[in-house]
């Protein structure tokens, strides 16, 4: 069963968690119960067979070796080449599962949501390198984080450290109530967004769109602003389910959108748009990419050293989505218009022609507005069908 | 705490930042004012290395913590 895709879902959903729920109120945290409702609803998730449940029991071996390893390697070394090695095979599931399809044979590698899982892990490595996760983690608190299951299938992406401080934190009846007034209140956000505002565009205009629009070019026009749209309540309405569960099991998943289609500019998009993925490779690989470059002193250039972090970032953020065509367009076009843009900023610091003030900044919003819609356009595929 | 550590980790980020504001403005946020972006911050990171000798993993530079002057010198004075 798809999480979140029905009202039974809800129901069982809502039904296991009353005990967390009323106990939450008094104060009490039941570990166990908690693991118990996690197993539930990971059986319920992923016992319908095309779910993957044997590949994500694989996956997730392997990830807890992988990363137990590691975290014992660097108690007393740190090699470069380990952690690259280590990263790649963390990351080899997922990069099986995107291939696999295109070689046309069976894809074994896959499972729902393999792509949001393969991050949580190796952010853990990351920051094992770092220095930041220095003892030894044990099993459960790896494999309680990995398969948090009220965001087991698209996220929002926690990272450990927050995430553990959470789970360890002792909330009082004010607290845990106040979590799970917030909890209901966007769980019903969801409804809204997803099965009446995303159904209903979806429904009763993208579906009818051949026979509202006349001309090819007003089809296309109409299909981009209603796709975005669409994109937007279905995938926000999805992120306030599953923060909204995680608030209840004692959890503050990380937001995923904050108002983005206010957005002034392409670099205030991404910090608006699925933050918790465009973070991740924000801090992942873009810095990384950048502190490397500068501190081996290999580019000296800063535009070209920051535009060819984009390029890696959103290319790498375009085939994450899937190999195909689509997305690999969409990357390319988000790092062309955030080159473009870190080109236009440079520029415009320097000779302030860029007028500011409030009519302004709403011109700004619509121009941004129009270069995202048509990225989604993009990559919704319609172009190249 | 000495004021010549602080001083000179005023002067890196007015650097970065190309703004002496924040030698004024101690607890102004520079991400909300739009002074640092996440290049800047790795910059910003380098910097603390070669001038200060302190290294700040780029994880361990969390946005909501790191937000003003003041506390960019508190947790580099916990991390001396």
């Amino acid at each position: 069963m798809t999480p979140y895709s029905s009202f039974l879902f809800f129901i069982i959903l809502g039904i296991l968690l009353l005990p967390t729920m009323i106990l939450g109120t008094m104060g009490k945290r039941l570990r166990y119960y908690n693991v118990f409702v996690t197993i539930v609803v990971l059986a319920i998730i992923f016992s319908g067979g095309d779910a993957g449940f044997f590949s994500l029991v694989a996956f997730t071996i392997l990830q807890v070796v992988l990363v137990k390893g590691y975290i014992t390697y660097r108690q007393t070394k740190n090699s470069s080449l380990v952690f690259y090695v280590i990263s790649f095979l963390s990351i080899l599931p997922l990069i099986l599962s995107k291939v696999l399809p295109i070689l046309a044979v069976d894809n074994w590698a896959s499972f729902l949501g393999i792509s949001y899982l393969t991050f949580r892990a190796v952010q853990i490595i990351i920051e094992t390198r770092d220095g930041l996760i220095k003892d030894q983690l044990s099993i459960f608190q790896l494999v309680n984080f990995m398969l948090f299951y009220p965001t087991i299938s698209s996220g929002p992406i926690d990272r450990f450290r927050r995430f553990q401080k959470d789970e360890e934190k002792h909330w009082t009846p004010e607290e845990y109530k106040e979590l799970l007034y917030k909890g209901i209140n966007k769980i019903f956000l969801g409804f809204l967004y997803k099965f009446i505002i995303g159904y209903s565009i979806n429904t009763y205009f993208i579906m009818n769109l051949e026979y509202i629009a006349d001309y090819k070019f007003i089809y296309h026009l109409l299909y981009m602003y209603s796709y975005s749209l669409y994109l937007f309540f279905d995938f926000a309405g999805y992120t306030a389910f599953a923060v909204g569960v995680s608030y209840m099991m004692g959890i503050r998943s990380p937001e995923n959108f904050n108002k983005p289609f206010i957005s002034r500019n392409i670099k205030d998009f991404w910090n608006r748009w699925h933050m918790s993925l465009s973070f991740w490779f924000r801090d992942y690989v873009f810095m990384r990419f950048v502190f490397l470059m500068k501190k081996k002193k290999w580019i000296q250039n800063k535009m070209l050293v920051s535009n060819l972090g984009y390029i890696l970032l959103f290319l790498l953020m375009g085939v994450w989505h899937g190999l195909a065509i689509q997305y690999i367009i969409y990357g390319a076009y988000h790092a062309l218009m955030m080159a473009g843009f870190n080109f236009f900023e440079t520029w415009n610091k320097k000779h302030k022609r860029w007028p500011t003030g409030r009519a302004m900044t709403i011109v700004s919003i619509v121009i941004t507005f129009h270069v995202v819609c048509f990225g989604f356009y993009l990559f919704s595929g319609r172009p190249f069908q | 705490m000495n004021m010549n550590f602080k001083e000179k980790v005023l002067q890196v980020i007015a650097e970065v930042c190309e703004d002496d504001v924040v030698k004024e403005e101690h607890d102004l946020d520079i991400f909300d004012a739009g002074l640092i972006d996440s290049f800047a911050t790795v910059e910003l990171l380098v910097q603390f290395e070669e001038q200060l000798d302190i290294n700040v993993p780029i994880t361990e530079f969390d946005r909501d913590t790191w937000n003003t002057p003041n506390a960019i010198v508190d947790r580099l004075n916990e991390l001396k």
